[in-house]
């Protein structure tokens, strides 16, 4: 153990000194330096949260665009090409660069104030996957505007995305977009599990971790394993395109299914990065409004662990009418079917929650009743596609897209919009204004019944997905009339939810710490919390701490307060094992990623760029790692 | 919200050493999602395998020789990561410089002969999907070796500063054999797919 002789224990202050002295140490100045330096998680959850918004605003006005198109039949807004390059920019941006980094960087604000910490494991790690996700997307974004857009679907199939077909560079930048994306999400993956395995406040037991932060874990596993798959392949594609490699190439021994099976590998299990997390923003927003316990923890999380691993046993659903072996499409018809168990098992416990509890009907948990009902219509249409003989019928029609959207909106996205409006004044420490939430609900549930519903009949009718206009004779005229107008009320929720986060910052209520009187950590800190969350590391007894303890935080003394310092904690009973401390800012996890962006970039048009850039990265990342002196570093 | 002092944590230490350092967790993890990636690709070569009507396709066979040295000149590094490994536990400086300039000298050869092994293969990466699948494995592995040769480097030059007296680094310098150690038993089914697998159909 190093003893210094100066050192400073927070023992010997009073709350209000520590509280002072802890903030000026983990604080960021409100420069344009302290912006490009700084590691904290809150900040740098925030940027990744406004970011992921920015890009599903681009990627929804992609879809805005594509249903004014397909509003009325023989249109000429756009062409077949833009179209193909709108569908392929709106999939790739809702995937990539809205839904998973979202839901990965919610986790990334909150997981340390849920578990009683005061940043994520890996703080320079953080925030070098922010600036390699914005650039990826930028990059991705610039060249769509440049008539450069990929425009062979978001999961790019082979060979229309091969060398043969693809023309220009447009596949290339779709694949690059990958690896730029997937090397953030895997840095945020691995923060996460070390975070919620190590730094939880001691006390907190397995059983004691609140349902979101289980839920952020499970996805973080599955990122963990199912992403180094679209990594691979998209590696493979953008080699067969570079270089000559033949992986997907017929003629010389390669198969174009190969593609198939590592993209969905990922594919279906990156749905369940989406679903996963959204259900611990249920599973936190029911107890807070129903002021009663979880009912059935234990199964909920045996259920978000069951789930985790059943969706990797599902990717070949995707692929029913590829030609495989009987055998093979019923073990995977069985397996889709049987994913509905722990799913149902989570509605059940929900419902019961609610059942037995004192409702307090607020917008989140209207949010959390429109989740529910549109994810089960979602989950009734998707047990009908896991069944060969219907998915046969309805592949790559609009019964599809309609229960993709109602699995991914209905399930992730109204209960984001649910966790919006419950952790809004954590965020900024002012409640977002009620009577427009309700406007915002009912808007986006009306407007996204009308928008999808009628897909699934346009599908039944035989409408195929991806094209960009069709005849009047069809007679699905009427009912896509009817999708694109309440796309353009499901928008007009958008805009009120706009509306009210702006109100909301300049005159909003003030919300206080624990505005909700909710059970779980992060309400014990101030709204907005202090930049190191909790001055003093609180003790957990209990599953909801605060409902416990409503007056008095037991907490722990004896840290240091005069550098950044966490509290390592063992994995089962979190029992306080080390006091380690925490990186300071810096700007080198910035520079790291620029030159990672460049030289990924520059390999789009050369090989050689991954030569070059190996030695502006390896700089880099020695400057990252090499102390700077501080006592963080020396301890 | 109003707290109260109910445990004391002043006495525990600074730094720990395996499960107990948040870099011992986080090598895991690369780890982990390092292995997906290597069975993931050892995956694809076992289908383009079965989908090939003979392996190797259109190609003769590698010759071993060059990936059979790395495979012994990594497994001959093994002894003295693990003495490094439990010197750096021990803190004791002067036998972890030693340990640690020893192995980047044991990094740097292995990476020598790799020089060597890609042209043992004996057939392009753009001859067909065989030398692609075969390339991408042996790449893949290269990568991994210079990374934690290039790391150690660094984590050697650190050590003979000031710097390395820190305790935290000593964990740095085990964690770093932590990595080592997957870079070395990664290698032996990649070798096996490789060079051997052929020999079998």
């Amino acid at each position: 153990m190093t003893k210094c002789a100066s050192e400073i224990r927070d023992t010997a202050l009073d709350d209000g000194a520590l509280s002072a002295r802890l903030a000026h140490i983990w604080g960021t100045p409100k420069t344009f330096w302290g912006f490009m330096t700084t590691v904290d998680h809150k900040e740098i959850g925030r940027r990744y949260i406004v970011t992921a918004l920015f890009f599903l605003l681009l990627g929804g006005l992609a879809a805005v665009v594509m249903r004014l198109q397909l509003g009325s039949p023989d249109n000429k807004l756009v062409g077949p090409d833009l179209y193909n390059q709108l569908f392929t920019m709106h999939g790739s941006t809702m995937m990539f660069l809205f839904a998973v980094p979202i839901m990965e960087t919610i986790a990334v604000y909150l997981v340390p104030l849920m578990i009683g910490t005061r940043n994520v494991a890996f703080p320079r790690l953080n925030a070098f996957s922010y600036w390699v996700y914005l650039f990826g997307g930028l990059m991705l974004w610039a060249a769509f505007f440049v008539n450069t857009g990929p425009d062979a679907g978001w999961f790019s199939y082979v060979p229309l995305a091969g060398p043969q077909y693809g023309i220009g560079k447009r596949s290339d930048f779709w694949a690059q977009m990958i690896t730029y994306t997937e090397l953030s999400g895997l840095a945020v993956a691995v923060e996460i599990i070390v975070t919620v395995f190590k730094m939880r406040a001691p006390g907190m037991t397995l059983d004691r971790i609140p349902l979101f932060v289980w839920a952020a874990l499970v996805t973080a596993f599955m990122i963990l394993f199912a992403m180094p798959a679209v990594m691979v392949s998209s590696t493979m594609l953008i080699l067969d395109r570079l270089v000559g490699t033949h992986f997907f190439n017929w003629a010389e021994g390669g198969d174009s299914l190969l593609w198939q099976h590592l993209f969905w590998f990922f594919g279906h299990p990156e749905v369940y990065f989406i679903f996963i997390p959204a259900t611990g923003i249920v599973s936190a927003i029911i107890p807070a409004f129903t002021r009663r316990r979880m009912f059935g923890y234990v199964a909920l999380v045996l259920s978000l662990i069951g789930t985790g691993f059943l969706a990797f046993g599902l990717w070949v659903h995707h692929m029913f009418v590829t030609g495989l072996p009987r055998l093979g499409e019923s073990f995977f018809t069985a397996s889709s079917m049987a994913v509905a168990i722990p799913s149902g098992i989570q509605i059940f416990c929900w419902i019961a929650t609610l059942w037995d509890g004192k409702l307090r009907l607020r917008t989140p948990l209207l949010f959390v009743f429109g989740f529910i009902v549109n994810f089960v219509i979602g989950g009734l249409s998707g047990v009908m596609v896991a069944s060969v003989p219907i998915d046969t019928q309805v592949h790559d029609t609009y019964f599809v897209v309609a229960h993709f959207h109602y699995v991914l909106i209905g399930g992730a996205v109204f209960p984001l919009l649910g966790g919006i409006y419950y952790w809004f004044p954590k965020f900024y420490g002012r409640m977002l204004n009620e009577r427009l939430g309700r406007w915002n609900f009912w808007l986006a549930m009306i407007g996204f019944n009308l928008a999808f519903f009628p897909m699934h009949i346009l599908g039944l009718m035989g409408m195929p997905r991806r094209v960009y206009t069709y005849p009047a004779e069809m007679g699905w005229g009427g009912l896509n009339l009817l999708s694109t107008v309440g796309a353009s009320i499901f928008v007009l929720s958008f805009l009120v939810l706009v509306l009210n986060i702006i109100r909301s910052l300049r005159s909003g209520e003030i919300a206080g710490d624990n505005p909700w009187d909710a059970g779980t950590l992060e309400w014990a800190a101030t709204s907005p919390p202090e930049p190191q969350n909790f001055s003093r590391i609180p003790v957990v007894t209990d599953r909801e701490p605060l409902w416990q303890n409503p007056e008095t935080l037991p907490v722990i003394g004896g840290m240091h307060a005069d550098r950044r310092e966490i509290l390592v904690s063992t994995l089962v009973e979190a029992t306080p094992e080390v006091l380690e401390s925490s990186p300071q800012a810096t700007i080198w996890p910035f520079i790291a990623a620029m030159v990672t962006s460049v030289t990924l970039l520059a390999s789009i048009f050369t090989p050689w760029a991954i030569v070059w850039g190996a030695l502006p990265v390896g700089i880099a990342l020695t400057g990252w790692f090499w102390p700077g002196g501080e006592k963080e570093d020396e301890s | 919200m109003r707290t109260a002092i109910v445990r004391d944590v002043s006495g525990l230490p600074h730094h720990g050493f395996g499960p107990r350092a948040l870099t011992w967790w986080g090598t895991l993890s690369f780890m982990s999602l390092e292995t997906s990636g290597f069975v993931l690709a050892a995956g694809a070569y076992l289908y383009l395998m079965t989908r090939a009507p003979k392996w190797p396709l259109n190609a003769p066979l590698p010759d071993h020789w060059p990936g059979t040295i790395v495979a012994l000149l990594l497994l001959a590094s093994m002894p003295l990561n693990l003495l490094l490994s439990r010197w750096a536990h021990a803190e004791e400086m002067k036998k972890v410089r030693f340990g640690l300039v020893g192995m980047c000298i044991l990094g740097i050869l292995p990476l020598i002969v790799r020089i060597f092994e890609f042209p043992s293969l004996n057939i392009r990466w753009d001859s067909n999907a065989y030398g692609s699948v075969m390339w991408f494995l042996l790449g893949l592995h290269t990568a991994h070796l210079i990374t934690d040769v290039g790391d150690t480097l660094v984590l050697t030059a650190l050590m003979f500063t000031r710097h390395g007296y820190a305790g935290r680094r000593f964990s740095d310098v085990s964690d770093n054999c932590f990595y080592w150690d997957f870079v070395v038993l990664a290698w032996l089914p990649i070798y096996a797919l490789l060079y051997w697998v052929p020999r079998l159909t």
